[in-house]
């Protein structure tokens, strides 16, 4: 793998960061299975790439792709607590409709954005190369971005939503409306997931409607890859490891799909994608000692 | 002061299956109070602790906690009121929570929660204090999940953190039957503790006549939904099981052949 094809992945990964963490809310967090990322990641995109194209401040159009997919993750929480809908069932949904809404935001299937000044824009030429530029703005965000969720969740706030998610009915004799704390969980988790989005369209130079496919499956092995290489020991430690679950996998990715061995080619993505996943899935339960459940 | 009057919970109204699991119960607990509550399976003292935790709402009367009606306030809404020990030890706390965060959750009880740290110096030193009380040598393990305690440990934790906060009612769901006898003598001997020294407004649900007739200061008997026995005072200091057994046939006119209401 060359020098430019390993920061590539290792900002792709700072890019799923964002996901990654979005996801362990939903998923870990809130215990609720959301594929609503799948369409809130593009939506992100769209918003972002839309708006910068009409002039706008890319870092405002990041911020009301956040406020898109804090929508986006409300919606699923509505269909959810308040119509009683399967999670699961609620967040497909969603995901199906802002399909056709992200069509509609972008007015075709994909709106590029070469030319257009970005978040990124301003730290180009400042004397780093530019393959080095984007993973180093992009790991300082998610850094943020991760401080952020950490202090949340071990606020009085936070823990009313892990107790949620842990143990509904305990969390209502405490007095927590856990109804308003899966609406909060909700939106904060799709905003993030769109800020990956928004960061990706801004990296990759443009906005795709496809784009979205598989973001839930991509967030869930980075939450898996951290949580088997470093075990549970506190939210923090946890949180790091969804940012680095996340670029271990792009690399692994970029690993298998540049093996000569392998004969693997772009279009296998989605294939190795899964079966890195499932390896994922089933090595925490194979390293504990072989005897199955 | 905690007032039921006329409350009746009905389940499958209009069914086949109708059943009154409560029916008309008027019930004063004063200020401080410790009240027992006894009753065959489906004498309806879940229900009567679910309708004062606010899991059911009743079907007609009125609940009323310190004065403030609370008969259509679910549970979210009357927390501050109402604290809640579970029979299940795993149900009154997370497990994935450490000890102390599970304490700085039940401190909030019923507050807003805001986004200032939940743990703290000081906060950790008033936890500390009060599991040292416990004297299960908790206090060096308040970093520790509380999915790694024993079911007795937790549910003596679970004692703590529902009398961290003020409460008006203090609500025990049989909370040492799934203990075993050991445990539970231990944690009934905590809980006459904590209630007396806070001076708590106390009812608690048992199955067992000895722990309904050994604590508290009044005893109620519920059957087919209603109040048969209620006794207190005088009339309670000295009475044994058997009484109890005597004066329940005398006023339904009837023999228990529940087994589980006579272990001891």
């Amino acid at each position: 793998m060359s020098q430019i094809a390993f920061w590539g992945a290792v900002e792709l990964g700072l890019v799923y960061a964002f996901v990654a963490l979005g996801v362990y809310l939903a998923f870990r967090v809130l215990d609720f299975p959301d594929l609503t990322v799948d369409g809130s990641f593009p939506l992100g995109a769209a918003v972002a790439a839309v708006l910068i194209l009409a002039g706008l401040d890319p870092w405002l159009a990041s911020a009301v792709a956040m406020v898109a997919g804090a929508i986006a993750g409300l919606v699923t929480a509505l269909l959810n607590v308040r119509f009683k809908i399967l999670h699961l069932l609620a967040s497909i949904l969603t995901m199906i409709a802002l399909f056709s809404v992200n069509l509609r935001v972008m007015g075709r299937p994909n709106v590029a954005l070469i030319n257009a000044d970005t978040m990124l824009t301003p730290f180009y030429g400042l004397g780093l190369s530019d393959y080095l530029v984007r993973p180093l703005f992009i790991g300082v965000l998610a850094i943020i971005a991760l401080l952020m969720v950490w202090r949340f969740l071990e606020s009085d706030a936070g823990l009313a939503m892990r107790a949620t998610g842990a143990n509904p009915r305990m969390a209502r004799a405490q007095g927590v409306d856990t109804a308003y704390q899966i609406y909060l969980g909700m939106a904060l988790s799709n905003a993030l997931v769109a800020l990956g989005g928004a960061l990706f369209a801004q990296t990759n130079g443009f906005a795709d409607v496809t784009s979205g496919v598989g973001t839930i499956v991509v967030g869930l092995a980075a939450v898996i890859i951290g949580e088997t290489l470093f075990g549970a020991r506190g939210i923090l430690i946890t949180l790091i490891g969804c940012i680095v679950g996340s670029i271990l996998y792009r690399i692994a990715i970029q690993l298998a799909l540049s093996s000569d061995v392998l004969g693997l080619q772009a279009s296998d993505l989605n294939l190795v994608t899964a079966v890195l996943v499932t390896f994922a899935l089933v090595l925490p339960r194979l390293r504990r000692g072989g005897s199955g459940r | 002061m905690i007032s039921l009057k006329d409350i009746g919970v009905v389940f499958g109204r209009g069914t086949p299956l109708e059943k009154k699991a409560l029916a008309g119960i008027d019930l004063e607990i004063e200020q401080g109070m410790f009240v027992t509550v006894i009753g065959s399976n489906g004498a309806g003292k879940s229900t009567l602790l679910g309708v004062l935790a606010g899991d059911i709402v009743p079907t007609f009367g009125r609940v009323t906690i310190a004065g403030t009606d609370v008969t259509r306030k679910p549970t979210t809404r009357r927390a501050e009121l109402v604290a809640r020990v579970f029979q299940d030890p795993l149900a009154g706390s997370c497990g994935a929570l450490t000890i102390e965060e599970n304490l700085a959750l039940a401190e909030r009880r019923g507050k807003r929660r805001g986004l200032t740290r939940a743990l703290n110096s000081a906060r950790r030193a008033i936890f500390r204090e009060r599991i040292a009380d416990l004297n299960l040598g908790l206090e060096n393990r308040l970093g520790d999940r509380m999915d790694l305690l024993s079911g007795g440990q937790r549910q003596a934790v679970s004692l703590v953190m529902a009398t961290l906060t003020d409460s008006r009612m203090l609500l025990l769901d049989e909370h040492t039957a799934a203990l075993d006898p050991g445990m539970a003598e231990f944690v009934m001997g905590l809980t006459e503790k904590i209630v007396s020294e806070r001076k708590l407004t106390t009812l608690m649900v048992t199955h067992s006549m000895r722990q309904a007739l050994d604590y508290g200061d009044r005893t109620i008997m519920l059957h087919g939904g209603e109040i048969v026995l209620d006794v207190s005072g005088e009339e309670r200091k000295g009475l044994q099981i058997e009484d109890l057994i005597a004066m329940f046939r005398r006023i339904r006119g009837q023999t228990i052949d529940d087994d589980e209401l006579l272990i001891g």
